[in-house]
C-alpha cells in the first residue's frame, strides 16, 4: 500500500493515558510534498499525535510508517535523524541561549567534526564550525532574524520566538516538518507573513508540511488538506472547502444543534 | 469527501501490554539473582541462629522507628515546597539537647513530684517526662519556623539550588555553633535518662533484667524505650494521618502541595501552612531526638547527621512526598542496618542504606509509594 | 601582626585573581606564539615566586600548600559544573570521584616506590581492557531497539568484571619482572629514578582520571535516568558508598596499605607546581574547547530544555552520559594530583560534609560559569583554608570551630544576596565565547516578505 510518493503513514493509532483514550485508531497518509492541516477542538488529541509520531510517547497500539521504516519503538532523537522536525505549542527555546545557538544546537546531529576534534580546536574544527555557523545564520535570514542571533532567545518578543522556533526546527534538516500551532499568539500582520513563509519554506526546502492550527485562516489559506479530530478521532477529512461545510466539524466546534443554526 | 465511521460513542478495551523490549530478562534476571542471594543469606541466618536474628530485628524495629520519626518531617517538607531540608537532622540533635538541658541541669522531670508530693512516684515520672518531650517539641518547633523565615523564606523564588545550598549552610551552623564549648561543647556528652530504662529478656515466657544481671544466653531481649519508640511512632503516624485527611490545615497543606498558586487563590495562607508543615515537622523530630538519646544514651553536635541522612533515604525510599512511604521506608531502612550490622560489619551500615536506596530507584524511580513523575508537552 | 597578615592575605587573593585574569586573557590572544610564551610564563612567574632564593621566598610552604589546593578543587569543581551547571544534573558524587582518583593514583605510586609494580599494572591494564570491553559492548547493545538500561547496565557491569579479573591475572604474572628494576624503598632501583618517577606518576594520574570515568559510566548509565533530585540522592549515596569502603579498605577490601579509617601515609610527594599547573590548564582547555563544540551545545540544550532537545536530534541519555563521564574524569585528575601534593590521604577528607565544597564552590561562582568556577576555588581555597583558619587560629583554642560558624553565616548571606552566584555567567578572556558576526551576503535566497519587513 505504501508507495514512493507516500512519506508518513499511521494506521491504527492509540494511545491511552491509563483508561483514557487521547487518540483511538488514528489514520493519516501524507504524500510528499503535501502541506496538510490537523485540526479539532481543545483536547482533542492533535498535540498528542505529534507527541506520537515523534516519539515522545510511545503508542499503546496501531503503526506509524516514515519513508517505508517503522518508527515506533525509536528514540525521538532517532526519528528526528530520520527527517521529522516539530516545533512545540507552547514555544520550547533553550531560553537562556542565544538565537543563533538556538538553531546550531538544532544542526548537531550533522556536524561533520567528532568530539575530538573539537575537543583538539583543530583544522578540522574550524572549518566545519564555520561552515555550521553560515548554514544556521542562513535558515535565520530567511526568517529575518540574522541582525538579533546573538540575542538571547527569552529576550525575544513572541512573534520572534516563535519563528525562531521554525527556523530551529528547519536546521533539523527534516523532510517532515511538523508544526504546532505556529500561528499561536500572532497579530493579524504577524499571521499573513507567517503563511507566506510557510508557503516559502515548503516550496524551497522540498518539505511535506502538516500544522496544528487553530486559527481557522491560516488552515483554510495554507492547507491543502484538512483533517479534522475529535475525542481523539478522526471526524473528517478533506478540502478547506469541503471541512467549512462539513456538519460534523461545525458540530465538534460548536456543540450539537449550532450546525442548523448556522 | 469522506466521512469517517465511527463514534466517539465507541468504547475500546484498553490494549495489552505489548511484547518485552529485547534483551530484558538480563536486567530483570540480575537483579531477581540479587535478591535471591539477599533472601537466601537472611533465611540461611534465621535457620541457624533464630534467637540471634530475632535479636537483630528487633534492634531493626527500634532503629527503624525513630527514622520513621525523623522522616516525616523530610517527607512533609519536601512534599509542599521541594527542598531537601537537610537541617532536619540538625534540628534532631537540638531536641536531644533540649531535653538533657531540660532533664540534667534544671531536673525538669522531678518537677511533678516536688510540686505534689502526694502522687505516687510512677505517675510523677510519667508526667515529667512526657512534659521534657513536649518542651523539646516545642522549641524544636521554634526552632524550624525560625529557620524557614529567616533562611528559607526570602529564597522560596529564587533558584531551588540556592534554597538547598542555604539548608546545607543551616545545618553546618547548627552542627559547629553547638559544638562552640558555651553552647553544647563539642565533646560526647553521657545522657542521663528522666525516667530508667527497663529491659526483659524473652527465654521460656517473658522475665524482668534486674540490675546488674545479665540475661541468659540464647535469649533476646528488649526494653521499655523499644515499646515506647514503637508507641509513639504509631500514634503519631495515626495523628498524621487524621490531619492531613480530615482537618482543615491538612487540606490546606494538601492543596499547597499540589499547587501553590491555585491555593493562594482559593484563600489558603500558603506561607503560615508552609511554616506549620514545618513546625510539626520539628515536632516529631525533636520527640525522635529524645527518644533517640533515651535509647542510645549518649549525644553530641554532629549527632543528627546520619540519622537524619538515613532518615531522609527512608523518606525518598518510600517514595518522597508520602506519609505512609516515610513509615514502610523506615522500617526497611532500621531493618537493613541492623541486619548489616548484625552479619556483615558495623561500618558498611551506611553504605548498604544507600546501596539499597540506589537499587529501589533504579527500579522504582519515585520511590515505593511514589507516583510517577509526569511531563506536560 | 594581625593586621599585616590580613593585608598581606587581601593582597595575595586579588593578587591570584589578577593573575587567573592575565593567563585567560593571554590565551584568548589569536597569536600561538603568543599564547605560548603567555603560559610558559605564567607558569614560570609562579616557580620564580615558589623558589626559595637563600632564605627569600615570595610564596611560602603553606602558601604553595593552598596553591595545589586550589588547583585540584579547580578541577574538581570544574567537573562539577560540567554535569551541574551546563548539562543540569544535579550531582553529589563529585567527591566520591574525587576520592576514587586519589586512591587510584596513590596506590599506584605507594605500591611502585615500596618495589611493587601491580598497582600500576593492574590499573594500567584494568583501565585500558575495561574501557575496551565498554566500548564493544556499547556497539554490540546498538543493534538491538529499546534495550532496557537495567539490561545494558548488567552487560557492562559483566564485561568490566571480567575485564578487572583479566587485569588483575595480567599484573600478577607480569609483576615478577618488575620487582628486581624497582628495588626496594632503602634500595630504590632503575625503574625508581626521580625522572622514571615522573613517568609513573603521570601515568597514575591519567589511569586514575579514566577509572574513575568508567565508574562513573557504570554508575551514571542507570542512575542518570532518574529524576533530578532522585539523582542528587543516588549520587550523595555514591558518595557515602565510596567513603565506607575507604573505611574498610584494608578489612572489606583487600588493600592493606590504605590502612582504612586510619588514613593511608607514605604517598611519594610527587605533585609539583609544574603538574599541577600543567593539569589544571589541561582540564580548563578541554573543558573549554567542549563547551565551544558542538557537542557542547548539544550538553548544554540539555539543561535548557530535556524534550525540546530530543526533538532537536539530540541524544539526551548520551549527553548526559558523557557530561557525568568527562566531568568524573577531572574530578579523579584533580582527586590524584591532590594525593600526591599531601601525601597523606584519609576517608575524613571525602566524607559527607566535604562532599559540599565543590557544590558550593561552583554556585558561588555561577553555575555554568567556567570563570566564576575557577576564582571561586581558588578564592575559597585561600580565603578558607589559608586567611581564616590563619585569623582564627590566633583567637583561640576553638578556632576550627568558628570557622565553620563563620562559613555557612556567610554562605547564607550570600544566597541571600546573590543567589545566582558571585559572578553570575560573565566568562574572562580565553574562556568568553567568541560573538560570531553576522553574515555579510547569504546563500540562500530570501522570501520577499521576509525581506521586506526585516
Amino acid at each position: 500500500m505504501t508507495t514512493i510518493s507516500t512519506i508518513l503513514e499511521i494506521s491504527d493509532l492509540t494511545k491511552f493515558f491509563g483508561g483514557l483514550g487521547a487518540v483511538r485508531n488514528f489514520d493519516l497518509t501524507l504524500k510528499k510534498g503535501d502541506l496538510n492541516g490537523l485540526i479539532g477542538p481543545n483536547g482533542a488529541g492533535k498535540t498528542t499525535v505529534f507527541n506520537l509520531i515523534t516519539g515522545i510517547y510511545e503508542p499503546t497500539a496501531g503503526d506509524i510508517v516514515f519513508n517505508n521504516t517503522s518508527i515506533v519503538g525509536l528514540e525521538p532523537f532517532e526519528i528526528t535523524r530520520l527527517g521529522i522536525a516539530r516545533t512545540f505549542q507552547n514555544i520550547r527555546l533553550f531560553s537562556n541561549l542565544t538565537v543563533l545557538d538556538n538553531v546550531r544546537i538544532a544542526y548537531h546531529p550533522h556536524t561533520k567534526y567528532g568530539m575530538a576534534d573539537g575537543i583538539l580546536h583543530n583544522r578540522k574544527f574550524d572549518v566545519h564550525e564555520k561552515e555550521l555557523t553560515e548554514k544556521a545564520q542562513d535558515f535565520l535570514a530567511i526568517f529575518g532574524l540574522e541582525n538579533l542571533q546573538n540575542e538571547i532567545a527569552k529576550n525575544l518578543p513572541y512573534g520572534q520566538q516563535r519563528r525562531v522556533e521554525i527556523a530551529r526546527a528547519l536546521a533539523c534538516e527534516p523532510r517532515l516538518l511538523l508544526l504546532d500551532e505556529p500561528a499561536a499568539g500572532m497579530n493579524p500582520r504577524e499571521i499573513l507573513e507567517l503563511m507566506d513563509l510557510i508557503h516559502f519554506i515548503h516550496d524551497r526546502f522540498d518539505l511535506t508540511i502538516l500544522l496544528i492550527e487553530h486559527q481557522m485562516r491560516v488552515v483554510m489559506g495554507i492547507c491543502k488538506y484538512i483533517t479534522v479530530m475529535d475525542f481523539g478521532q478522526v471526524i473528517a477529512r478533506g478540502t478547506p472547502k469541503e471541512i467549512q461545510e462539513n456538519e460534523r466539524v461545525i458540530e465538534a466546534y460548536l456543540g450539537k444543534g449550532a450546525g442548523h443554526a448556522a | 469527501m469522506q466521512q469517517v465511521s465511527g463514534s466517539s460513542q465507541v468504547v475500546i478495551p484498553v490494549p495489552k501490554k505489548k511484547k518485552q523490549p529485547p534483551l530484558a530478562w538480563v536486567g530483570q534476571g540480575f537483579f531477581i539473582l540479587l535478591g535471591i542471594v539477599v533472601v537466601a543469606i537472611l533465611i540461611s541466618n534465621l535457620i541457624r541462629q533464630p534467637t540471634l536474628f530475632a535479636q537483630f530485628f528487633i534492634s531493626g524495629l527500634q532503629l527503624g522507628f525513630v527514622y520513621a520519626l525523623i522522616a516525616l518531617g523530610y517527607t512533609m517538607v519536601y512534599g509542599i515546597v521541594k527542598l531537601i531540608n537537610f537541617a532536619h537532622g540538625d534540628v534532631f540533635m537540638v531536641g536531644a539537647f533540649v531535653s538533657y538541658f531540660a532533664v540534667a541541669r534544671f531536673r525538669l522531670h522531678q518537677w511533678p513530684l516536688a510540686a505534689f508530693p502526694q502522687i505516687s512516684p510512677g505517675l510523677g515520672v510519667v508526667i515529667g517526662s512526657l512534659t521534657v518531650i513536649l518542651l523539646s517539641m516545642v522549641i524544636c518547633s521554634a526552632l524550624a519556623i525560625t529557620i524557614e523565615r529567616v533562611a528559607y523564606k526570602p529564597l522560596r523564588d529564587a533558584p531551588r539550588i540556592a534554597a538547598l545550598i542555604t539548608a546545607i549552610g543551616v545545618s553546618f551552623f547548627l552542627e559547629y555553633f553547638g559544638a562552640l564549648n558555651f553552647v553544647f561543647s563539642p565533646r560526647f556528652i553521657p545522657y542521663e535518662r528522666p525516667f530508667e530504662v527497663v529491659a526483659w529478656y524473652i527465654k521460656d515466657g517473658i522475665h524482668l533484667i534486674k540490675p546488674g544481671e545479665a540475661p541468659p544466653d540464647g535469649a533476646i531481649t528488649f526494653s521499655n524505650i523499644l515499646l515506647i519508640i514503637i508507641v509513639a511512632s504509631i500514634l503519631v503516624q495515626i495523628f498524621l494521618q487524621f490531619l492531613v485527611r480530615r482537618t482543615k490545615i491538612g487540606i490546606a497543606m494538601r492543596a499547597s502541595s499540589y499547587d501553590k498558586p491555585a491555593a493562594r487563590l482559593m484563600g489558603i495562607n500558603v506561607d503560615s501552612v508552609i511554616s506549620f508543615t514545618f513546625a510539626i515537622g520539628a515536632a516529631f523530630a525533636g520527640l525522635g531526638g529524645v527518644l533517640y538519646a533515651i535509647a542510645y544514651s549518649s549525644i553530641w553536635t554532629q549527632l543528627g547527621i546520619l540519622p537524619g541522612l538515613k532518615a531522609f533515604v527512608a523518606a525518598v525510599l518510600g517514595g518522597i512526598g508520602s506519609i505512609p512511604g516515610a513509615f514502610v521506608g523506615a522500617l526497611i531502612m532500621g531493618q537493613a542496618e541492623a541486619m548489616t550490622m548484625g552479619y556483615i560489619s558495623t561500618p558498611m551500615r551506611d553504605a548498604v542504606a544507600f546501596t539499597i536506596l540506589i537499587i529501589v530507584l533504579l527500579i522504582r524511580p519515585t520511590g515505593i509509594f511514589g507516583e510517577p513523575e509526569k511531563e506536560k508537552v | 601582626m594581625e593586621l599585616g597578615f590580613l593585608l598581606g592575605s587581601i593582597v595575595k587573593i586579588l593578587g591570584i585573581l589578577a593573575y587567573l585574569y592575565g593567563l585567560l586573557w593571554v590565551l584568548a590572544r589569536p597569536n600561538r606564539w603568543v599564547k605560548l610564551i603567555g603560559v610558559v610564563g605564567a607558569f614560570g612567574v609562579v616557580q620564580l615566586a615558589l623558589t626559595d632564593f637563600g632564605g627569600f621566598q615570595i610564596l611560602t610552604n603553606f602558601d604553595s600548600g593552598l596553591l595545589f589546593q586550589a588547583c585540584a578543587m579547580t578541577m574538581v569543581a570544574l567537573g562539577l559544573n560540567l554535569i551541574y551547571g551546563f548539562n543540569g544534573q544535579f550531582s553529589l558524587g563529585q567527591w566520591g570521584f574525587y576520592g576514587i582518583g586519589a586512591y587510584t593514583a596513590a596506590d599506584i605510586t605507594y605500591r611502585w616506590v615500596n618495589g611493587d609494580a601491580r598497582g600500576l599494572l593492574v590499573v594500567g591494564f584494568g583501565t585500558i581492557l575495561g574501557g575496551l570491553a565498554l566500548i564493544y559492548i556499547g556497539r554490540w547493545l546498538k543493534r538491538f531497539r529499546g534495550v532496557p538500561v537495567l539490561s545494558s547496565f548488567t552487560l557492562y557491569l559483566i564485561g568490566a568484571i571480567l575485564a578487572g579479573t583479566v587485569a588483575v591475572y595480567i599484573g600478577n604474572a607480569l609483576n615478577p619482572m618488575f620487582e628486581p628494576l624497582l628495588g626496594t624503598s632503602l634500595n630504590p632501583g632503575i625503574l625508581n629514578s626521580p625522572l622514571a618517577l615522573q613517568i609513573v606518576f603521570f601515568l597514575a594520574v591519567v589511569f586514575a582520571g579514566i577509572f574513575a570515568a568508567e565508574v562513573s559510566f557504570l554508575f551514571g548509565l542507570p542512575v542518570l535516568t532518574l529524576g533530578s533530585d532522585y539523582f542528587g540522592i543516588a549520587t550523595l549515596g555514591f558518595t557515602i558508598v565510596v567513603n565506607v569502603l575507604m573505611i574498610n579498605s584494608d578489612t572489606i577490601l583487600p588493600f592493606p596499605e590504605m590502612k582504612g579509617g586510619r588514613g593511608m601515609v607514605g604517598i611519594p610527594k610527587l605533585t609539583t607546581w609544574f603538574w599541577a599547573f600543567f593539569f589544571m590548564m589541561a582540564v580548563i582547555i578541554i573543558m573549554r574547547n567542549l563547551i565551544q563544540s558542538s557537542t557542547g551545545r548539544a550538553i548544554i540544550s540539555v539543561r535548557e530544555d530535556e524534550v525540546a532537545a530530543k526533538a532537536m536530534g539530540i541524544d539526551v541519555a548520551g549527553s548526559k552520559l558523557l557530561a557525568f563521564v568527562v566531568g568524573s574524569f577531572f574530578a579523579g585528575v584533580g582527586g590524584a594530583v591532590y594525593a600526591h601534593f599531601i601525601g597523606f590521604l584519609s576517608p575524613g577528607t571525602f566524607g559527607f560534609l566535604q562532599s559540599f565544597n565543590p557544590l558550593i564552590i561552583i554556585v558561588f561562582g555561577g553555575l555554568g560559569s567556567m570563570t566564576g568556577t575557577i576564582a571561586a576555588s581558588f578564592g575559597w581555597i585561600f580565603f578558607l583554608e589559608g586567611l581564616l583558619r590563619v585569623l582564627l587560629s590566633q583567637m583561640g583554642t576553638e578556632a576550627p570551630t568558628w570557622r565553620f560558624v563563620l562559613y555557612p553565616i556567610t554562605l547564607l548571606l550570600l544566597m541571600l544576596i546573590r543567589p545566582q552566584g558571585l559572578l553570575g555567567n560573565i566568562e574572562w578572556g580565553f574562556l568568553k565565547q567568541k560573538d560570531v558576526l553576522p553574515r555579510e551576503t547569504s546563500a540562500v535566497d530570501q522570501p520577499e516578505v521576509a525581506a521586506s519587513k526585516a
